[in-house]
């Protein structure tokens, strides 16, 4: 039917403003929320005057999930929090139970670690990137950036068997040790993403189109951003220098060379080229572990009770077999202490933690993380304010919000 | 691992706890490298506001609560409610705990202290039911509204109670 435009009533007729807003849905379904999430938006013509998020659309229960299943288990659901950079939630779960453990890892599996924590930091910052520049529009540099993705996959796949949730890390130690068809595929994903990088910066970051859409836009000052919980990349690019892995370091971070990059502008672009120089950073970090990756086991040894022994011990010897069937066994299992701890490492969204309470069983109490994703996502509504609608998708793409890690 | 070192690194938040709070005011912890103090549920807010602004507790890392009902060799009350506490300049991280018990669970907000603490606290009352007084929009957030348990409570089974097979379905003539 067409609208009469004579009819609509006329803004100064003694209505206040508030009577001409709309409200528009946006999700849970949407191309540019990649998975489910909805927005009530307050509209002003275009403007938008108020966004309220509504989430819990992917609650699964995960933290009611580790309450169930062992410290070992567990792994298999965080992988499944930012799906984005599994390894990266392995490592951040099986770091807060080796601390309430105290488990000291090997120095091979500390470099391991960080070769596939860093690998991971790559693959979800190209994703971030490439998809934040198809919502807008860009659609080469999104398959530059897949492109790179599927050969870090690659890499997955022959350290684990599995292609896109590893279940890499195990308590004490990690499921194989690297062999050379690994570290042959890590030096393909090093040789070919930097001339890739080179290749999607030039598409995005020297792009009228990309730089109108997001110089800016979406701006966090440096002082909202530590009130309202933020860190990570996002923190980075409103001039917060934090960086877990430089000021509390764990792991083996303190014996590499790498620069933690930030801006201080504080928009959407400010927030892709510091994910950018991240993983310039991170190509430096897998550099060199690659090059002083030390020999020696990978797992704790047996004798501490912790890891699973590998078949050959397993079937072999005596202690392999014992020990197998001690952490097998549903009446037996791990020991740990009756208490509670928090540890956080920087995931490649920012700080992701675990509160993890323990009650001496292998089985945790209480398993709250602290999902970088959540805690962005709150931030939305206030930055999003006053500005355009076609603005979201471009907020959305640069916050990177992971709806199952926003839900759990 | 409490070395000397690690001492100093609190010394001067436990100053300015004990200046406000007295010495009766809270208790500590020391366990691996964390660090917690307790306070009790009428105190929290003091505490928190001395850390915050007198100690430079700049950041609200993380929030969040345990249920402890048949915790083996528990006594003290059912919930508790942690604040991860993060001072950038100094790297010293403190946990901030604090007890309150059924029926009603109520705590002080904190939300006019950092403003990140709004959805952290949403999860913590749609989870297991604790009210956070002066909080600006203290709704469910991740469960649906008219859901009526607390699921992460420990007397809530992990498979439900059957809410999923009696939500409302609409059919397409209806809608």
């Amino acid at each position: 039917m067409p609208v009469n435009l004579l009819d609509e009533p006329e803004l100064d007729a003694g209505t206040s403003a508030e009577e001409y807003h709309w409200t528009l849905n946006f999700g849970p379904q949407h191309p540019a929320t990649h998975t489910t999430l909805r927005i009530v938006l307050e509209l002003d013509g275009e403007r938008i005057v108020k966004a309220t998020p509504h989430i819990g659309y992917l609650h699964s229960g995960f933290e009611k999930l580790g309450e169930h299943l062992n410290f070992n288990q567990y792994v298999t659901i965080a992988d499944r929090k930012n799906y984005i950079s599994p390894p990266y939630n392995e490592i951040a779960w099986h770091n807060a139970v080796e601390k309430i453990l105290d488990i000291e890892l090997t120095e091979r599996c500390k470099y391991i670690r960080v070769i596939i924590g860093e690998l991971s930091r790559i693959s979800d910052h190209l994703l971030c990137t490439g998809a934040a520049a198809l919502d807008l529009g860009g659609f080469t540099a999104f398959l530059y950036a897949f492109n790179q993705r599927e050969l870090i996959y690659d890499v997955y796949e022959e350290m684990s068997g599995y292609r896109f949730h590893p279940g890499y890390t195990r308590v004490g130690g990690v499921l194989y040790d690297f062999n050379d068809k690994v570290l042959d595929r890590i030096a393909k994903v090093m040789k070919s993403l930097p001339p890739a990088l080179r290749d999607v910066e030039k598409l995005l970051f020297r792009n009228k189109i990309f730089l109108d859409r997001t110089r800016g836009v979406g701006v966090l000052t440096r002082a909202e951003a530590i009130d309202f919980s933020v860190t990570g990349p996002l923190a980075r690019a409103s001039g917060v220098t934090y960086d877990i892995r430089k000021d509390e370091p764990y792991l083996a971070y303190p014996e590499f060379e790498f620069d933690v990059p930030f801006a201080t502008e504080g928009d959407c672009y400010a927030r892709f080229q510091v994910r950018f120089e991240e993983i310039r950073q991170s190509l430096r970090i897998i550099e060199q572990a690659i090059r002083k990756l030390p020999g020696g086991p990978v797992n704790v040894p047996i004798s501490e009770k912790y890891p699973l022994p590998d078949k050959g011990t397993a079937y072999n010897s005596m202690e392999g077999l014992i020990q197998h069937f001690e952490l097998i066994m549903p009446n037996r299992g791990m020991e740990s202490p009756k208490n509670e701890i928090y540890a956080a490492v920087e995931a490649p969204n920012g700080e992701l933690g675990y509160y993890l309470v323990t009650d001496g069983s292998q089985i945790a109490w209480r398993t709250r993380t602290r999902p970088p994703s959540f805690i962005h996502f709150a931030v939305f509504p206030h930055i999003i304010k006053d500005h355009l609608l076609a603005d979201i998708v471009a907020v959305l793409g640069s916050l990177n919000i992971i709806a199952a890690e926003l839900d759990r | 691992m409490s070395t000397a070192a690690e001492t100093d690194h609190h010394s001067e938040t436990l100053k300015a706890l004990t200046s406000a709070l007295g010495d009766t005011g809270y208790e500590t912890v020391r366990f691996r490298d964390n660090f917690r103090i307790y306070v009790s549920s009428d105190k929290v807010f003091e505490a928190l506001q001395v850390l915050k602004s007198i100690c430079g507790f700049s950041q609200l890392s993380e929030l969040g609560a345990t249920d402890y009902l048949k915790y083996p060799g528990r006594t003290g009350p059912r919930f508790e409610v942690h604040y991860c506490l993060l001072n950038m300049n100094r790297r010293e991280r403190v946990v901030v705990k604090t007890g309150v018990d059924d029926p009603e669970p109520t705590l002080p907000s904190a939300v006019q202290l950092w403003r990140g603490a709004d959805w952290m606290e949403r999860e913590v009352f749609d989870m297991y039911g604790i009210r956070f007084q002066g909080h600006p929009d203290l709704r469910r957030i991740l469960m649906p509204d008219e859901f009526a348990a607390y699921p992460l409570r420990k007397d809530y089974p992990l498979r439900g109670r059957g809410e999923r097979h009696n939500f409302p379905r609409l059919t397409r003539g209806e809608s």
